[in-house]
Protein backbone atom coordinates (compact mmCIF):
# COMPACT_ATOMS: atom_id res chain seq x y z
CA UNK A 1 0.00 0.00 0.00
CA UNK A 2 2.53 2.30 1.02
CA UNK A 3 4.93 1.15 -1.57
CA UNK A 4 4.71 4.21 -3.83
CA UNK A 5 6.52 5.66 -0.77
CA UNK A 6 8.83 2.72 0.13
CA UNK A 7 10.42 2.10 -3.25
CA UNK A 8 11.94 5.29 -3.75
CA UNK A 9 12.70 5.51 -0.66
CA UNK A 10 14.71 2.00 -0.35
CA UNK A 11 15.90 2.86 -4.19
CA UNK A 12 17.50 6.25 -2.59
CA UNK A 13 19.13 3.44 0.08
CA UNK A 14 20.17 1.26 -2.36
CA UNK A 15 21.82 3.89 -4.08
CA UNK A 16 23.94 5.66 -1.47
CA UNK A 17 25.13 2.51 -0.19
CA UNK A 18 25.95 1.39 -3.05
CA UNK A 19 28.36 4.78 -3.37
CA UNK A 20 29.74 4.09 -0.23
CA UNK A 21 30.68 1.08 -0.95
CA UNK A 22 32.46 1.98 -3.71
CA UNK A 23 34.04 4.78 -2.63
CA UNK A 24 35.31 1.92 0.07
CA UNK A 25 36.53 0.11 -2.20
CA UNK A 26 38.26 2.49 -4.50
CA UNK A 27 40.42 3.70 -1.39
CA UNK A 28 41.04 0.08 -0.68
CA UNK A 29 42.48 0.32 -4.04
CA UNK A 30 44.07 2.89 -3.67
CA UNK A 31 46.14 1.14 -0.89
CA UNK A 32 47.15 -1.75 -3.17
CA UNK A 33 48.18 0.16 -5.74
CA UNK A 34 50.42 1.98 -3.42
CA UNK A 35 51.43 -0.97 -1.98
CA UNK A 36 52.72 -2.69 -5.22
CA UNK A 37 54.20 0.40 -6.65
CA UNK A 38 57.54 -0.14 -5.57
CA UNK A 39 57.30 -2.85 -8.03
CA UNK A 40 56.75 -1.04 -11.01
CA UNK A 41 58.28 2.29 -10.30
CA UNK A 42 61.65 -0.25 -10.35
CA UNK A 43 61.20 -1.39 -13.63
CA UNK A 44 60.77 2.10 -15.21
CA UNK A 45 60.22 1.78 -18.55
CA UNK A 46 56.87 0.41 -17.74
CA UNK A 47 55.95 3.54 -16.80
CA UNK A 48 57.53 5.40 -19.30
CA UNK A 49 55.75 3.74 -21.56
CA UNK A 50 52.07 4.64 -20.34
CA UNK A 51 53.58 7.99 -19.93
CA UNK A 52 53.96 8.12 -23.80
CA UNK A 53 50.11 6.49 -23.84
CA UNK A 54 48.57 9.33 -21.20
CA UNK A 55 50.92 11.85 -21.91
CA UNK A 56 52.48 12.95 -25.17
CA UNK A 57 49.56 11.58 -27.30
CA UNK A 58 47.62 14.15 -24.91
CA UNK A 59 49.74 16.83 -26.11
CA UNK A 60 47.86 18.03 -29.20
CA UNK A 61 44.99 18.52 -27.34
CA UNK A 62 46.63 20.20 -24.30
CA UNK A 63 48.39 22.96 -27.03
CA UNK A 64 45.47 23.41 -29.58
CA UNK A 65 42.85 24.06 -26.23
CA UNK A 66 45.59 26.04 -24.22
CA UNK A 67 46.60 28.02 -27.10
CA UNK A 68 42.96 28.81 -27.57
CA UNK A 69 41.94 29.56 -24.12
CA UNK A 70 44.94 31.75 -23.85
CA UNK A 71 42.92 33.94 -27.43
CA UNK A 72 40.07 34.17 -25.29
CA UNK A 73 41.26 35.24 -22.29
CA UNK A 74 42.94 37.99 -24.59
CA UNK A 75 40.06 39.01 -26.23
CA UNK A 76 37.39 38.67 -22.81
CA UNK A 77 40.51 40.56 -20.92
CA UNK A 78 40.99 43.50 -23.00
CA UNK A 79 37.72 43.93 -23.72
CA UNK A 80 36.92 44.19 -19.55
CA UNK A 81 40.13 46.40 -18.64
CA UNK A 82 39.84 48.46 -21.71
CA UNK A 83 36.72 49.76 -20.24
CA UNK A 84 37.82 50.82 -17.21
CA UNK A 85 41.36 51.56 -18.61
CA UNK A 86 43.48 49.36 -17.62
CA UNK A 87 43.91 47.29 -20.24
CA UNK A 88 48.01 47.51 -19.52
CA UNK A 89 47.11 44.56 -16.55
CA UNK A 90 46.09 42.01 -19.43
CA UNK A 91 49.50 40.33 -18.97
CA UNK A 92 48.45 39.92 -15.39
CA UNK A 93 44.90 38.99 -15.87
CA UNK A 94 46.12 36.39 -18.63
CA UNK A 95 48.72 34.51 -16.09
CA UNK A 96 47.00 34.50 -13.32
CA UNK A 97 43.43 33.09 -14.46
CA UNK A 98 45.78 30.43 -16.18
CA UNK A 99 48.11 29.60 -13.42
CA UNK A 100 45.31 29.71 -10.75
CA UNK A 101 42.27 28.10 -12.22
CA UNK A 102 41.87 27.57 -16.10
CA UNK A 103 45.18 25.72 -16.65
CA UNK A 104 44.93 23.10 -13.64
CA UNK A 105 41.08 22.54 -14.04
CA UNK A 106 40.85 22.59 -18.05
CA UNK A 107 43.90 20.37 -18.18
CA UNK A 108 42.39 18.09 -15.98
CA UNK A 109 39.04 18.10 -18.07
CA UNK A 110 40.90 17.38 -21.00
CA UNK A 111 43.10 14.89 -19.62
CA UNK A 112 40.05 12.80 -18.43
CA UNK A 113 38.42 12.84 -21.70
CA UNK A 114 41.34 12.16 -23.68
CA UNK A 115 43.50 9.88 -21.49
CA UNK A 116 41.15 8.70 -18.76
CA UNK A 117 38.65 7.64 -20.67
CA UNK A 118 41.34 5.41 -23.03
CA UNK A 119 42.59 3.96 -19.46
CA UNK A 120 38.95 2.91 -18.53
CA UNK A 121 38.66 1.22 -21.86
CA UNK A 122 41.85 -0.55 -21.91
CA UNK A 123 41.74 -1.93 -18.55
CA UNK A 124 37.89 -2.81 -18.74
CA UNK A 125 38.56 -4.71 -22.06
CA UNK A 126 41.86 -6.64 -20.97
CA UNK A 127 39.54 -7.84 -18.21
CA UNK A 128 36.59 -8.81 -20.39
CA UNK A 129 38.80 -10.52 -22.75
CA UNK A 130 39.99 -12.38 -19.41
CA UNK A 131 43.87 -10.66 -19.69
CA UNK A 132 43.78 -9.87 -16.26
CA UNK A 133 43.25 -13.36 -15.45
CA UNK A 134 45.87 -14.89 -17.66
CA UNK A 135 47.88 -12.71 -16.11
CA UNK A 136 47.04 -12.99 -12.55
CA UNK A 137 47.21 -17.18 -12.82
CA UNK A 138 50.29 -16.59 -14.36
CA UNK A 139 51.53 -15.00 -10.64
CA UNK A 140 51.76 -11.58 -12.30
CA UNK A 141 49.75 -9.88 -9.97
CA UNK A 142 47.77 -7.30 -12.44
CA UNK A 143 47.35 -4.80 -10.06
CA UNK A 144 51.46 -4.09 -10.15
CA UNK A 145 51.95 -5.45 -13.89
CA UNK A 146 49.12 -3.16 -15.00
CA UNK A 147 47.44 -0.61 -13.09
CA UNK A 148 50.13 0.89 -11.12
CA UNK A 149 52.37 1.97 -14.39
CA UNK A 150 49.47 3.55 -15.58
CA UNK A 151 48.41 5.72 -12.36
CA UNK A 152 51.86 6.71 -12.32
CA UNK A 153 51.95 7.48 -15.33
CA UNK A 154 49.12 9.95 -15.26
CA UNK A 155 49.98 11.75 -11.89
CA UNK A 156 53.52 12.37 -13.53
CA UNK A 157 52.06 13.26 -16.71
CA UNK A 158 48.82 15.78 -15.51
CA UNK A 159 50.89 18.89 -13.87
CA UNK A 160 53.73 18.53 -16.69
CA UNK A 161 50.54 18.49 -19.14
CA UNK A 162 49.17 21.67 -16.67
CA UNK A 163 52.06 23.59 -17.16
CA UNK A 164 51.97 23.17 -21.08
CA UNK A 165 48.53 24.45 -21.27
CA UNK A 166 49.67 27.79 -19.18
CA UNK A 167 52.45 28.23 -21.37
CA UNK A 168 50.37 28.01 -24.72
CA UNK A 169 47.52 29.63 -22.74
CA UNK A 170 50.06 32.52 -21.90
CA UNK A 171 51.31 32.70 -25.20
CA UNK A 172 47.84 33.00 -27.03
CA UNK A 173 46.91 35.83 -24.63
CA UNK A 174 49.97 37.43 -26.23
CA UNK A 175 49.18 37.09 -29.89
CA UNK A 176 45.48 38.45 -29.42
CA UNK A 177 46.87 40.82 -26.64
CA UNK A 178 49.98 42.39 -28.49
CA UNK A 179 49.91 40.58 -31.86
CA UNK A 180 46.71 41.24 -32.68
CA UNK A 181 45.38 44.33 -30.35
CA UNK A 182 48.92 46.18 -30.13
CA UNK A 183 49.43 46.26 -26.99
CA UNK A 184 52.98 46.83 -25.81
CA UNK A 185 54.95 43.66 -25.38
CA UNK A 186 57.20 44.73 -22.82
CA UNK A 187 54.27 46.12 -20.85
CA UNK A 188 52.30 42.80 -21.22
CA UNK A 189 55.26 40.46 -19.89
CA UNK A 190 56.21 43.05 -16.89
CA UNK A 191 52.93 43.29 -16.32
CA UNK A 192 53.00 39.27 -15.74
CA UNK A 193 56.10 39.23 -13.70
CA UNK A 194 54.94 41.80 -11.28
CA UNK A 195 51.77 40.02 -10.39
CA UNK A 196 52.78 36.46 -10.25
CA UNK A 197 53.98 34.84 -7.14
CA UNK A 198 56.19 31.99 -7.76
CA UNK A 199 55.08 30.31 -4.63
CA UNK A 200 51.52 31.17 -4.22
CA UNK A 201 50.32 31.19 -8.13
CA UNK A 202 52.86 28.96 -9.85
CA UNK A 203 53.26 26.30 -6.63
CA UNK A 204 50.10 26.20 -5.86
CA UNK A 205 48.40 25.78 -8.86
CA UNK A 206 50.95 22.64 -9.58
CA UNK A 207 49.64 21.57 -6.04
CA UNK A 208 46.48 21.64 -7.69
CA UNK A 209 47.12 19.71 -11.28
CA UNK A 210 48.76 17.37 -8.81
CA UNK A 211 45.87 16.55 -6.65
CA UNK A 212 43.51 16.24 -10.01
CA UNK A 213 45.96 13.92 -11.74
CA UNK A 214 45.74 11.28 -8.70
CA UNK A 215 42.02 11.82 -8.21
CA UNK A 216 41.69 11.68 -12.52
CA UNK A 217 43.97 8.53 -12.67
CA UNK A 218 42.19 6.96 -9.90
CA UNK A 219 39.36 6.90 -11.08
CA UNK A 220 39.79 5.81 -14.51
CA UNK A 221 42.13 2.63 -13.41
CA UNK A 222 39.47 2.25 -11.01
CA UNK A 223 36.37 2.19 -13.23
CA UNK A 224 38.20 0.21 -15.63
CA UNK A 225 39.17 -2.66 -13.13
CA UNK A 226 35.86 -2.37 -11.76
CA UNK A 227 33.80 -2.63 -14.70
CA UNK A 228 31.49 -4.85 -15.77
CA UNK A 229 33.14 -7.73 -18.01
CA UNK A 230 30.91 -7.18 -21.01
CA UNK A 231 30.77 -4.88 -23.99
CA UNK A 232 27.76 -2.53 -22.34
CA UNK A 233 30.27 -2.88 -19.03
CA UNK A 234 33.31 -1.21 -20.42
CA UNK A 235 31.37 1.51 -22.14
CA UNK A 236 29.14 2.49 -19.55
CA UNK A 237 32.97 2.49 -17.25
CA UNK A 238 33.88 4.57 -19.44
CA UNK A 239 30.82 6.97 -19.40
CA UNK A 240 31.89 7.15 -15.97
CA UNK A 241 35.23 8.14 -15.67
CA UNK A 242 34.98 10.99 -17.97
CA UNK A 243 31.36 12.19 -16.13
CA UNK A 244 32.99 11.13 -12.16
CA UNK A 245 36.36 12.67 -13.45
CA UNK A 246 34.64 16.21 -14.20
CA UNK A 247 32.62 16.22 -10.89
CA UNK A 248 35.37 15.51 -8.76
CA UNK A 249 37.91 17.90 -10.29
CA UNK A 250 35.73 20.90 -9.96
CA UNK A 251 34.25 19.83 -6.47
CA UNK A 252 38.21 19.15 -5.75
CA UNK A 253 38.91 23.15 -7.28
CA UNK A 254 36.61 24.82 -5.26
CA UNK A 255 37.98 22.71 -1.74
CA UNK A 256 41.50 23.61 -2.70
CA UNK A 257 41.44 27.36 -3.81
CA UNK A 258 39.27 27.91 -0.17
CA UNK A 259 42.58 26.43 1.33
CA UNK A 260 44.90 28.19 -1.14
CA UNK A 261 44.02 31.69 -1.97
CA UNK B 1 54.11 -39.06 1.79
CA UNK B 2 53.13 -37.45 -1.69
CA UNK B 3 50.14 -39.54 -3.36
CA UNK B 4 49.79 -40.95 -6.48
CA UNK B 5 47.06 -38.07 -7.47
CA UNK B 6 48.17 -35.04 -8.59
CA UNK B 7 44.90 -33.03 -8.40
CA UNK B 8 42.20 -34.20 -5.56
CA UNK B 9 39.20 -32.46 -5.10
CA UNK B 10 37.50 -33.83 -1.85
CA UNK B 11 33.36 -32.63 -1.33
CA UNK B 12 33.70 -29.21 -2.92
CA UNK B 13 31.27 -27.18 -2.97
CA UNK B 14 30.71 -24.23 -4.10
CA UNK B 15 28.10 -21.16 -4.90
CA UNK B 16 28.63 -17.89 -6.42
CA UNK B 17 26.56 -15.22 -4.56
CA UNK B 18 23.78 -17.65 -3.31
CA UNK B 19 23.36 -20.24 -6.59
CA UNK B 20 25.21 -23.21 -5.82
CA UNK B 21 27.20 -24.06 -8.87
CA UNK B 22 29.26 -27.59 -7.80
CA UNK B 23 27.67 -30.00 -5.29
CA UNK B 24 30.12 -31.82 -3.23
CA UNK B 25 32.63 -32.77 -6.57
CA UNK B 26 35.17 -35.55 -5.88
CA UNK B 27 37.32 -35.21 -8.42
CA UNK B 28 41.11 -37.47 -8.62
CA UNK B 29 43.67 -36.30 -11.28
CA UNK B 30 46.93 -39.13 -11.77
CA UNK B 31 50.36 -37.78 -12.08
CA UNK B 32 51.41 -36.80 -15.69
CA UNK B 33 47.63 -38.38 -16.85
CA UNK B 34 45.42 -36.28 -19.53
CA UNK B 35 41.79 -35.70 -17.85
CA UNK B 36 38.90 -34.40 -19.55
CA UNK B 37 35.93 -32.62 -17.52
CA UNK B 38 33.00 -32.40 -19.94
CA UNK B 39 29.67 -31.01 -19.39
CA UNK B 40 27.20 -28.26 -20.76
CA UNK B 41 27.79 -24.68 -21.31
CA UNK B 42 27.30 -23.35 -17.50
CA UNK B 43 27.53 -26.35 -15.88
CA UNK B 44 30.50 -25.25 -13.89
CA UNK B 45 33.54 -26.13 -15.68
CA UNK B 46 35.40 -22.89 -15.79
CA UNK B 47 34.40 -22.73 -12.30
CA UNK B 48 35.88 -25.51 -11.17
CA UNK B 49 39.18 -24.48 -12.87
CA UNK B 50 39.10 -21.56 -11.39
CA UNK B 51 39.28 -22.91 -8.15
CA UNK B 52 42.23 -25.46 -8.89
CA UNK B 53 43.87 -22.06 -9.99
CA UNK B 54 43.03 -20.35 -6.89
CA UNK B 55 41.16 -17.59 -8.22
CA UNK B 56 38.09 -18.69 -5.91
CA UNK B 57 37.87 -21.00 -2.70
CA UNK B 58 35.15 -22.85 -2.50
CA UNK B 59 32.85 -22.77 0.51
CA UNK B 60 33.05 -26.09 1.45
CA UNK B 61 36.22 -29.23 0.69
CA UNK B 62 39.46 -29.05 -0.30
CA UNK B 63 41.29 -28.44 -3.58
CA UNK B 64 44.55 -30.62 -2.72
CA UNK B 65 47.39 -29.51 -5.43
CA UNK B 66 50.17 -32.32 -5.20
CA UNK B 67 48.79 -32.70 -1.68
CA UNK B 68 48.28 -28.82 -0.33
CA UNK B 69 44.77 -27.36 -0.08
CA UNK B 70 44.49 -24.43 -2.34
CA UNK B 71 41.88 -23.22 -0.35
CA UNK B 72 44.08 -22.65 2.60
CA UNK B 73 47.24 -21.22 0.55
CA UNK B 74 48.43 -18.04 1.57
CA UNK B 75 50.18 -15.44 -0.78
CA UNK B 76 53.57 -16.58 -1.24
CA UNK B 77 52.41 -20.26 -1.35
CA UNK B 78 49.49 -19.58 -3.94
CA UNK B 79 52.18 -17.29 -6.13
CA UNK B 80 54.57 -20.96 -6.11
CA UNK B 81 51.70 -22.83 -6.66
CA UNK B 82 50.41 -20.69 -9.99
CA UNK B 83 54.64 -20.52 -11.49
CA UNK B 84 54.13 -24.55 -11.77
CA UNK B 85 50.68 -24.22 -13.58
CA UNK B 86 50.02 -23.24 -16.96
CA UNK B 87 46.49 -22.57 -18.19
CA UNK B 88 45.01 -22.11 -21.54
CA UNK B 89 41.70 -19.44 -21.39
CA UNK B 90 39.18 -20.33 -23.60
CA UNK B 91 39.77 -17.43 -25.85
CA UNK B 92 43.48 -17.54 -25.36
CA UNK B 93 43.85 -14.09 -23.43
CA UNK B 94 46.54 -12.85 -25.51
CA UNK B 95 47.65 -9.48 -24.38
CA UNK B 96 46.65 -7.54 -27.26
CA UNK B 97 49.02 -5.04 -26.91
CA UNK B 98 51.96 -7.30 -26.73
CA UNK B 99 53.24 -8.79 -29.63
CA UNK B 100 53.46 -12.42 -30.67
CA UNK B 101 56.79 -12.69 -29.24
CA UNK B 102 56.65 -10.82 -25.73
CA UNK B 103 53.03 -12.69 -25.10
CA UNK B 104 55.56 -15.56 -25.05
CA UNK B 105 58.25 -13.66 -23.41
CA UNK B 106 56.00 -12.60 -20.95
CA UNK B 107 56.28 -15.16 -17.95
CA UNK B 108 59.82 -15.87 -18.63
CA UNK B 109 60.60 -11.91 -18.36
CA UNK B 110 58.57 -11.94 -15.02
CA UNK B 111 59.96 -15.01 -13.17
CA UNK B 112 63.41 -15.75 -14.34
CA UNK B 113 66.41 -12.86 -14.86
CA UNK B 114 67.36 -15.14 -18.32
CA UNK B 115 69.53 -12.87 -20.42
CA UNK B 116 67.61 -11.57 -23.08
CA UNK B 117 69.47 -13.95 -25.56
CA UNK B 118 68.05 -16.97 -24.01
CA UNK B 119 64.76 -15.62 -23.46
CA UNK B 120 64.79 -15.34 -27.18
CA UNK B 121 65.75 -18.89 -27.96
CA UNK B 122 63.07 -20.17 -25.57
CA UNK B 123 60.63 -17.88 -26.87
CA UNK B 124 61.45 -19.22 -30.88
CA UNK B 125 61.76 -22.87 -28.99
CA UNK B 126 57.72 -22.80 -27.96
CA UNK B 127 56.58 -20.77 -30.75
CA UNK B 128 58.59 -23.48 -33.02
CA UNK B 129 56.79 -26.48 -30.56
CA UNK B 130 53.19 -25.01 -31.38
CA UNK B 131 54.22 -24.67 -34.90
CA UNK B 132 53.99 -20.92 -35.15
CA UNK B 133 57.64 -20.06 -35.97
CA UNK B 134 58.32 -17.22 -37.89
CA UNK B 135 55.05 -15.41 -36.31
CA UNK B 136 56.62 -13.37 -33.13
CA UNK B 137 56.69 -10.11 -35.19
CA UNK B 138 52.73 -10.53 -35.47
CA UNK B 139 50.14 -8.74 -33.00
CA UNK B 140 47.54 -11.10 -31.63
CA UNK B 141 44.90 -8.65 -33.49
CA UNK B 142 46.67 -10.35 -36.87
CA UNK B 143 46.14 -13.92 -35.95
CA UNK B 144 43.38 -16.45 -36.58
CA UNK B 145 41.34 -17.64 -34.07
CA UNK B 146 43.22 -21.02 -33.99
CA UNK B 147 46.82 -19.22 -33.93
CA UNK B 148 45.88 -17.49 -31.11
CA UNK B 149 44.89 -20.25 -29.33
CA UNK B 150 48.05 -21.54 -30.52
CA UNK B 151 50.50 -18.70 -29.55
CA UNK B 152 48.86 -18.61 -26.07
CA UNK B 153 49.70 -22.78 -25.53
CA UNK B 154 52.88 -21.90 -26.25
CA UNK B 155 52.59 -18.73 -23.73
CA UNK B 156 50.89 -21.13 -20.85
CA UNK B 157 54.12 -23.71 -21.59
CA UNK B 158 57.10 -21.04 -21.56
CA UNK B 159 57.56 -22.09 -17.65
CA UNK B 160 57.45 -25.86 -18.23
CA UNK B 161 54.61 -25.87 -15.59
CA UNK B 162 53.84 -29.31 -13.86
CA UNK B 163 50.31 -28.78 -14.35
CA UNK B 164 47.84 -27.59 -17.12
CA UNK B 165 44.60 -26.41 -17.33
CA UNK B 166 42.90 -25.82 -21.09
CA UNK B 167 39.70 -24.26 -20.96
CA UNK B 168 37.19 -25.57 -23.72
CA UNK B 169 40.42 -25.46 -25.95
CA UNK B 170 38.52 -26.23 -28.67
CA UNK B 171 35.85 -23.97 -29.25
CA UNK B 172 35.13 -21.89 -32.13
CA UNK B 173 38.25 -23.43 -34.09
CA UNK B 174 37.72 -24.91 -37.73
CA UNK B 175 37.74 -29.12 -37.73
CA UNK B 176 41.91 -28.56 -38.98
CA UNK B 177 42.81 -26.31 -36.33
CA UNK B 178 40.60 -28.05 -33.27
CA UNK B 179 42.68 -31.10 -34.34
CA UNK B 180 45.83 -29.71 -34.37
CA UNK B 181 45.50 -27.92 -30.78
CA UNK B 182 44.26 -31.65 -29.66
CA UNK B 183 47.19 -32.99 -31.00
CA UNK B 184 49.55 -30.27 -29.65
CA UNK B 185 47.88 -31.35 -25.79
CA UNK B 186 48.51 -34.61 -26.12
CA UNK B 187 52.34 -34.40 -27.60
CA UNK B 188 52.67 -31.98 -24.97
CA UNK B 189 51.11 -33.69 -22.35
CA UNK B 190 53.79 -36.29 -23.21
CA UNK B 191 56.56 -35.04 -23.72
CA UNK B 192 56.72 -32.97 -20.71
CA UNK B 193 55.36 -35.28 -18.30
CA UNK B 194 52.81 -32.87 -17.30
CA UNK B 195 49.42 -33.43 -15.28
CA UNK B 196 46.83 -32.16 -17.26
CA UNK B 197 42.85 -31.08 -16.48
CA UNK B 198 40.95 -30.21 -19.97
CA UNK B 199 37.59 -28.66 -19.91
CA UNK B 200 35.48 -29.41 -22.69
CA UNK B 201 31.84 -30.21 -24.38
CA UNK B 202 33.62 -31.52 -27.36
CA UNK B 203 33.30 -35.16 -26.84
CA UNK B 204 34.60 -37.05 -29.65
CA UNK B 205 37.74 -35.03 -29.87
CA UNK B 206 38.25 -35.49 -26.15
CA UNK B 207 37.93 -39.05 -26.12
CA UNK B 208 40.52 -39.80 -28.65
CA UNK B 209 43.46 -38.06 -26.70
CA UNK B 210 42.12 -38.21 -22.70
CA UNK B 211 43.24 -40.53 -20.26
CA UNK B 212 40.35 -40.14 -18.45
CA UNK B 213 36.47 -38.34 -18.15
CA UNK B 214 33.98 -36.88 -15.33
CA UNK B 215 30.97 -35.76 -16.66
CA UNK B 216 29.69 -32.95 -14.88
CA UNK B 217 25.96 -31.82 -14.52
CA UNK B 218 23.60 -29.72 -12.48
CA UNK B 219 26.91 -29.34 -10.16
CA UNK B 220 27.64 -32.76 -9.46
CA UNK B 221 30.00 -35.65 -11.30
CA UNK B 222 27.39 -38.15 -12.93
CA UNK B 223 29.74 -40.61 -14.40
CA UNK B 224 33.40 -41.45 -15.20
CA UNK B 225 35.64 -43.79 -16.91
CA UNK B 226 38.12 -43.97 -19.44
CA UNK B 227 37.35 -43.56 -23.06
CA UNK B 228 36.38 -47.15 -23.93
CA UNK B 229 33.97 -47.37 -21.05
CA UNK B 230 32.71 -43.46 -21.75
CA UNK B 231 32.33 -45.00 -25.52
CA UNK B 232 30.59 -48.53 -24.18
CA UNK B 233 28.58 -46.66 -21.19
CA UNK B 234 24.90 -47.55 -20.89
CA UNK B 235 24.11 -44.49 -18.87
CA UNK B 236 21.77 -42.41 -20.14
CA UNK B 237 23.63 -38.92 -19.11
CA UNK B 238 26.22 -40.46 -21.05
CA UNK B 239 24.41 -41.35 -23.72
CA UNK B 240 22.91 -37.62 -24.09
CA UNK B 241 26.31 -35.92 -24.07
CA UNK B 242 27.75 -38.76 -26.83
CA UNK B 243 24.95 -38.50 -28.92
CA UNK B 244 24.52 -34.54 -28.27
CA UNK B 245 20.95 -34.95 -27.44
CA UNK B 246 19.08 -31.36 -26.61
CA UNK B 247 16.79 -33.84 -24.29
CA UNK B 248 17.39 -36.52 -21.59
CA UNK B 249 18.17 -36.31 -18.13
CA UNK B 250 20.38 -33.70 -18.25
CA UNK B 251 18.23 -30.06 -18.41
CA UNK B 252 18.65 -27.57 -21.44
CA UNK B 253 16.64 -25.02 -19.24
CA UNK B 254 18.21 -22.53 -16.63
CA UNK B 255 17.12 -23.56 -13.37
CA UNK B 256 14.31 -20.95 -12.95
CA UNK B 257 12.29 -20.49 -9.22
CA UNK B 258 9.30 -19.34 -11.33
CA UNK B 259 7.55 -21.42 -14.54
CA UNK B 260 6.83 -20.08 -17.52
CA UNK B 261 3.17 -20.53 -17.29
CA UNK B 262 3.54 -18.38 -13.47
CA UNK B 263 5.23 -15.02 -15.40
CA UNK B 264 2.43 -15.57 -18.73
CA UNK B 265 0.00 -15.97 -16.21
CA UNK B 266 -1.57 -19.59 -17.22
CA UNK B 267 -3.38 -21.13 -13.93
CA UNK B 268 -2.87 -24.25 -13.01
CA UNK B 269 0.81 -24.76 -14.83
CA UNK B 270 3.12 -26.83 -12.78
CA UNK B 271 7.27 -27.28 -13.61
CA UNK B 272 8.07 -29.23 -16.29
N1 LIG C 1 31.92 -14.42 -11.69
C1 LIG C 1 30.69 -14.98 -11.65
N2 LIG C 1 29.73 -14.47 -10.84
C2 LIG C 1 28.50 -15.01 -10.78
N3 LIG C 1 28.10 -16.08 -11.49
C3 LIG C 1 29.00 -16.65 -12.33
C4 LIG C 1 30.33 -16.13 -12.46
N4 LIG C 1 31.00 -16.88 -13.37
C5 LIG C 1 30.13 -17.81 -13.77
N5 LIG C 1 28.93 -17.69 -13.17
C6 LIG C 1 27.77 -18.57 -13.34
O1 LIG C 1 28.15 -19.86 -12.92
C7 LIG C 1 27.66 -20.85 -13.80
C8 LIG C 1 28.80 -21.72 -14.25
O2 LIG C 1 29.68 -20.95 -15.02
P1 LIG C 1 30.97 -21.55 -15.72
O3 LIG C 1 31.81 -22.20 -14.69
O4 LIG C 1 31.58 -20.48 -16.51
O5 LIG C 1 30.34 -22.67 -16.67
P2 LIG C 1 30.99 -23.40 -17.93
O6 LIG C 1 32.41 -23.03 -18.00
O7 LIG C 1 30.75 -24.84 -17.65
O8 LIG C 1 30.22 -22.96 -19.12
C9 LIG C 1 26.99 -20.12 -14.95
O9 LIG C 1 25.59 -20.26 -14.77
C10 LIG C 1 27.40 -18.70 -14.80
O10 LIG C 1 26.32 -17.85 -15.11
MG1 LIG D 1 33.48 -21.98 -19.42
Amino acid sequence: MLDFLISPLRKLGHTSINAIWRLGYASRFLISILMYSGQSLMRFSLVIREVYFAGVLSLIIIIVSGLFVGMVLGLQGYNTLARFGSSDALGALVALSLLRELGPVLAALLFASRSGSAMTAEIGLMKTTEQLDAMSVMAVNPVARVVAPRFWAGVISMPVLAALFNVMGIFGGYLVGVVMIGLDAGTYWSQMNNAVDLHFDVVNGLIKSLVFGIAVTLIAVFEGYDATPTAAGVSSATTRTVVTSALVILALDFVLTAFMF
Amino acid sequence: MPSDFFIELRNVSFAYDRRLILKNINLRIPRGQLVAIMGGSGSGKTTLLRLISGQFRPQQGEVLVDGKDVAKMGHAELFAHRRRMGMLFQFGALFTDLSVFDNVAFPLREHTDLPESMIRDLVLMKLNAVGLFGTQELMPAELSGGMARRVALARAIALDPALMLYDEPFTGLDPISLGVIALLIKKLNDALGTSAIMVTHDVHKSLDIVDHVYFVANGEVIAEGTPEQVRAAASPWVQQFVRGEADGPVHFAYPANRGLTDDLGVEGGGHA
